[in-house]
């Protein structure tokens, strides 16, 4: 199951099931589970059901690990540490209280778990999050080998590049830059050392293909509303 | 069969100072609202409010009566962030249980076992387990040898929820999409209360729903309320969907101080009756 909790998540994985992923099991992000896509901003109501997914049942899928889950975060850190639950102050009391650490501690230990940040800043990318909500890699790697096996943040993608975790040392590594994005930009953006390999490629454009689903599943542009330009 | 029907004040004269209670529903879904306003007109202090937070929460944080919160969220679903419980949180006036939202889910189910903990991954390596030192790992007994954390069972003084459809017996219906954690609720519960929009003839109950949608039966409830609007402002579909503008209104009054005693005066410190005159629309 693919659980994306925002628009262009939830955009990104409508396109890979109407591409190279058809199988992909999707909520309408409340309890049913649709047998199509349904475009941003249009009215689920007459798309077909295949599946019921009530708020237990998610639990049961998340423990079961058959998931793979796109969160936002208000921090993320160079070990995929995630941040949602509050900033500043203390966990007594906070300067700022956010939701809580809503499932990120069970989804990231139980399945693979990616970030997607519309706004790639050092505030957001930073050296240590305020509270860890979501489990990173440096985090992972003290427990039993049975706790982390399930362990995996697959992407980090932003609206300047695609980062990973593809380093010997499970460090945040750019990926690729996206058109018009240089390295230095993502550098100067983020609040701490990035594992920078010594060609990165520029991330992959659409294909005339994509790009005619994008239009057709987001026809208003909402997606675009959540990328900082 | 028994008839359990009774008054909102009467279900929440069996809450008292200091007690724990549950609230069902999730977010700003089909939460028992009119209990949370029978619960600020009684005055009943220092209380631990475990929930799936959403209004409920803040509601009771503001009228100070939520000493503790045991939550994995507090949202209003399209306001994301809960307001009111921001303030309480920010001022260090509530204290927080914060766990992941399947932690908390075992923390009832284990209490409605009779359990004394169940173990979880969820909660390993993250700062849930810093933030909270009440909770204790427990080692897999098995070759495994694994190491889990032991999520206490989460007992309950009273709990609280909302149905679509009840009978007088205390069996209830949900005609939504979710049923929540209601029944978990109810179980972790030494009393719990239910309130339906409407109560119809136990004959009746498969006329609008088939028989899975009887998630509550009598033997989980002490006491039947019927409180039609009972979950307003918050979801409560087919009968009704969220009021998005009282929500606003609501949340907007967590700015400022006199808002919220004037929000207070309107709706809170009257009667239920006078509550659903008030919001009609």
């Amino acid at each position: 199951m693919c659980s994306p909790m925002s628009p262009v998540s939830k955009l990104g994985a409508m396109l890979a099931r109407a591409t190279f992923e058809p199988d992909m099991v999707m909520t309408d992000g409340a309890n049913m589970i649709l047998a199509e896509n349904v475009p941003l901003g249009t009215d689920p109501s007459t798309a077909t059901i295949e599946g019921w997914m009530p708020f237990p049942f998610v639990f049961d899928t998340l423990f079961w690990g058959k998931r793979h889950v796109m969160m936002g975060g208000s921090q993320v850190d160079q070990y995929g540490n995630q941040n949602l639950a509050y900033l500043g102050g203390t966990f007594k009391q906070p300067k700022t209280q956010l939701l809580g650490v809503r499932g990120a501690p069970g989804n990231t230990v139980c399945h693979t778990t990616s970030y997607f940040l519309g706004d790639h800043n050092p505030r957001v990318l930073v050296p240590k999050v305020d509270c860890v909500a979501g489990v990173g890699y440096d985090r992972a790697a003290k427990l039993h080998p049975a706790s982390r096996a399930r362990h995996e943040i697959r992407r980090v993608i932003t609206n300047l590049a695609v980062l990973d975790f593809e380093t010997p040392d499970n460090r945040m590594r750019l990926r690729s830059v996206h058109p018009g994005v240089s390295v230095d930009d993502v550098v100067a953006a983020t609040g701490f050392e990035l594992v920078i390999p010594s060609d990165v490629p520029v991330s992959r454009e659409p294909t005339a293909d994509e790009l005619a689903w994008l239009r057709k599943l987001d026809p208003k542009g909402i997606a675009a509303r959540e990328v900082k330009s | 069969m028994a008839d359990k029907t009774m008054t909102l004040e009467d279900a929440v004269a069996e809450v008292r100072d200091g007690m724990t209670v549950g609230i069902g529903g999730w977010g700003s879904r089909r939460k028992p609202m009119a209990f949370v306003r029978a619960l600020v007109r009684s005055g009943v202090k220092d209380l631990t409010i475990v929930s799936y937070g959403g209004p409920d929460v803040g509601i009771l944080c503001a009228t100070g009566q939520a000493k503790k919160v045991v939550y994995g969220f507090v949202s209003l679903d399209s306001i994301p962030l809960e307001p009111h419980f921001r303030n309480a949180r920010q001022a260090g006036t509530v204290e927080a249980v914060s766990l992941d939202e399947g932690m908390f889910r075992l923390g009832l189910q284990a209490a409605a076992w009779r359990l004394p903990f169940l173990p979880t991954r969820a909660g390993l390596g993250s700062d849930v387990m810093i933030n909270q030192p009440q909770l204790r790992t427990v080692k897999s007994p098995y070759d495994d040898g694994e190491e889990l954390v032991a999520i206490p069972a989460q007992r309950l003084d009273v709990a609280f929820i909302h149905m679509n459809r009840a009978d007088t017996a205390g069996n209830g219906q949900y005609l939504g999409r979710d049923p929540y954690m209601d029944e978990l609720f109810c179980m972790a519960a030494d009393k719990a209360f239910m309130s339906a929009e409407k109560i119809i003839p136990t004959a009746n109950l498969l006329d609008e729903g088939s028989f899975q949608t009887l998630k509550i039966n009598r033997m989980m409830v002490q006491g039947v309320v019927h409180a039609p609007g009972g979950a307003h402002f918050t979801e409560c579909p087919p009968d009704y969907e969220r009021d998005e503008a009282f929500q606003k209104e609501y949340a907007a009054t967590a700015k400022d101080p006199a808002a919220w005693e004037a929000f207070k005066a309107k709706y809170l410190d009257v009667s239920e009756a006078e509550y659903q005159k008030a919001v009609a629309k």
